[in-house]
């Protein structure tokens, strides 16, 4: 465990009017560590990454950037600065990138905002950062449309992009799930060298968590708008607490299934993002070990074991409270 | 040389052919995008076809639908249902065809949904073009087709929007058994959604396949998922069928580099991890494929030693060679070493 904590979330929460989106979301992003947030579409994982980024305003809750609550300031100079620290890069490389602008534009345009060179060295700096990411020759690719991309490419220049402002954090949102699985490893590796080489922090939020098992550290799970079990990746995944977390452990795909004829639960039940959720556990409705306190007492993030906390109250009761 | 038979591989299953595809090739403009497949889906069986995005497999679907695009063509070959060739027929013999031996669910389908029409005039809609069955009737077997996969049959009054995407994704799959077809092509069905979701689809399409006895030609990139579900597996890399086998066998003894490679894209979830490396390079520009063995520039086994093999893989396209009862494989790789 390395160093102070340059990015810390504490208490985040963020409604859409009626839908709780993120609701009470605590941790924090270490130099040199992959933190891998996990949950199926509409638990709310990609509205912590915009949240970070600046993207939205909580409802309540704080962002600390070195130390300093940075989740609403809104002078142009203060956000500036701070997202030349903290850098998103999104799910659709086919999105992001402007069809009209080569890959030199794309690059060169941050180090002049952010005055990262001297206008002498951009040339020099573009052709460093596509060797960084593994785009050679650079001075081929830097003449290219994005159109003459592959999907694998456009993602590294995405990165090279984020890369070019010498971000401290990097946030990652599903940055592989559009690319063919024979090009996901190449963008997980550069991400695992990038965390080595530079110290940066990043925020990996996915859907696989074969591939948060592959690059990450830390892994926080997330269901309707709640982090239910965090802890590291190979601890958690090793021995799961929480119910939601084994559910997503049985349904990944698995050749040897086929011998075993496990069978996944019929779901009860739908886990889209929680609307005004009642007091209780908001997993209750699919929960398979579910007992009477379930559906009255919200559970806590409680540490079951070192390091390693779930909201659970049958695998990770609180020792506080006596039922 | 060689004591291994040519192609084309019969599998080991006694259930006549359904569809049969012969030597089919594709073009778009100057790009050969299927490129002489031969492919059989029996009765019954699940098929997956699998590989990176461009290799055709999402043609293969569309040739078999007979809804290729312009420019897209049927250049060559035939697409046999039951024997009968597909390729030349009239819109109107292709038309009853589509609905009542096939149908397709294709990728992210679930926004293929009229937004402003109820679920159910949906079912409505498809069935009365196809049968003559009157609306009550037709509402009637909308409700049973939506218990089958699991979604209340109350909801053939909901709108789409108030549907989850999961559920969105079963009311297509329900309304593509609606006229209880002989072959379902699901098109990367479940990629959209997440894991969950996605097993839960597979599940319901085993289970239904085992009540209806459809047949399924099951389309994706995600290799491990066809590992558990598919009875057989066909890849497809630039345009050609490079290995076929079942499942299982694909599992434990995936012969082709590429394939192999595939296989090892996937970080495991239990056990040891080490490094991965994917599969280096992308897939070539098929209006100007590689000599030889299409897959020879990124292939781990093909290396510039002025050897004959190197020269083989070079100049000569592999062929697709039985190495094992169903399993075949089109590398000179495999026909150099023999079974």
């Amino acid at each position: 465990m390395s160093a102070v904590a340059p990015l810390e979330v504490r208490g985040l929460t963020k409604h859409f009017s009626r839908v709780h989106a993120v609701d009470d979301v605590s941790f924090e992003l270490r130099p040199g560590t992959i933190t891998a947030l996990v949950g199926e579409s509409g638990s709310g994982k990609s509205t912590v990454a915009r949240l970070l980024a600046r993207l939205h305003d909580p409802t309540s809750g704080s962002v600390l950037w070195e130390g300093s609550d940075v989740s609403r300031v809104r002078r142009r100079r203060d956000v500036v600065r701070y997202r030349s620290e903290v850098q998103l890069i999104f799910q659709d490389p086919f999105d992001s990138l402007n069809p009209v602008k080569t890959v030199r534009h794309h690059i060169e345009r941050p180090l002049r905002i952010h005055r990262m060179v001297p206008s002498g060295g951009v040339e020099e700096r573009v052709h460093e950062l596509l060797r960084t990411v593994g785009l050679v020759p650079p001075h081929e690719i830097a003449a290219k449309y994005p159109h003459e991309l592959s999907g694998g490419q456009r993602q590294r220049v995405s990165l090279a992009r984020v890369l070019a402002v010498e971000p401290k954090v990097i946030l990652a949102d599903e940055p592989t799930s559009m690319l063919d699985v024979s090009i996901r490893i190449g963008i997980l590796n550069l991400m695992t060298r990038l965390k080595r080489e530079q110290d940066i922090a990043f925020l990996f939020v996915t859907h696989d968590l074969a591939s948060a098992r592959y690059v990450a550290d830390d892994l926080l799970v997330m269901y309707a708008g709640q982090i239910v079990e965090r802890g590291p990746v190979e601890e958690v995944l090793a021995s799961p607490l929480h119910p939601y977390t084994r559910l997503l452990l049985a349904a990944v795909p698995d050749p040897s299934n086929r011998l075993r004829a496990e069978r996944i639960e019929e779901r009860r039940g739908v886990a889209a993002a929680a609307v005004d959720p009642p007091e209780g556990c908001r997993f209750v409705s699919r929960c398979p070990i579910a007992v009477d306190v379930c559906s009255q007492v919200t559970p806590g993030l409680v540490e079951a074991r070192p390091e390693h906390s779930a909201r659970c109250h049958v695998t990770a009761p609180d020792p506080e409270r006596t039922t | 040389m060689t004591t291994l038979m040519e192609a084309p591989v019969e599998p080991r299953t006694h259930k006549p052919a359904l569809l049969e595809l012969r030597e089919l090739a594709v073009e778009y403009g100057r790009a050969r995008a299927v490129d002489g497949v031969d492919l059989d889906i029996h009765e019954g069986e699940i098929l997956g076809l699998a590989g990176e995005s461009g290799c055709g497999k999402t043609t293969i679907a569309s040739a078999v639908m007979q809804i290729l695009r312009p420019p897209g063509r049927i250049a060559g070959g035939r697409v046999l249902f039951r024997g009968d060739d597909l390729v030349g027929k009239s819109a109107e013999e292709l038309r009853r065809f589509r609905w009542l031996n096939v149908s397709m669910v294709f990728q992210s389908a679930m926004n293929a949904l009229n937004p402003v029409m109820r679920v159910g005039d949906q079912f409505v809609d498809a069935m009365r073009a196809h049968e003559k069955i009157d609306k009550r009737g037709a509402l009637k077997q909308a409700e049973e087709l939506l218990e089958l996969v699991g979604i209340d049959p109350r909801r053939v009054r909901a709108y789409p929007h108030e549907l989850s995407g999961g559920m969105r994704q079963r009311v297509i799959i329900a309304i593509a058994l609606a006229l209880n077809p002989e072959l379902i092509i699901l098109d990367e069905p479940t990629t959209a959604l997440d894991v969950v979701v996605q097993r839960e689809i597979m599940q319901q399409v085993e289970a239904l396949k085992r009540d209806f006895g459809f047949a399924v030609l099951f389309i994706t990139h995600d290799v491990s998922l066809l590992l558990e579900f598919a009875d057989r597996i066909a890849i497809m890399y630039a345009g050609e069928v490079i290995e076929t086998a079942p499942a299982e066998q694909i599992a434990v003894d995936a012969r082709h580099p590429y394939t192999q490679g595939l296989l090892e894209s996937f970080p495991p979830l239990s056990g040891p991890l080490e490094r991965l490396t994917g599969i280096p390079g992308s897939p070539p520009d098929l209006r100007n494929p590689p000599s030889g063995c299409r897959f020879h520039p990124r292939c781990p086994h093909c290396r510039p030693d002025g050897s004959a093999l190197y020269a083989r893989q070079t100049t000569e396209r592999p062929v697709l060679l039985e190495v094992a009862p169903g399993h075949g494989v089109a590398c000179h790789l495999v026909e150099e070493r023999g079974a």
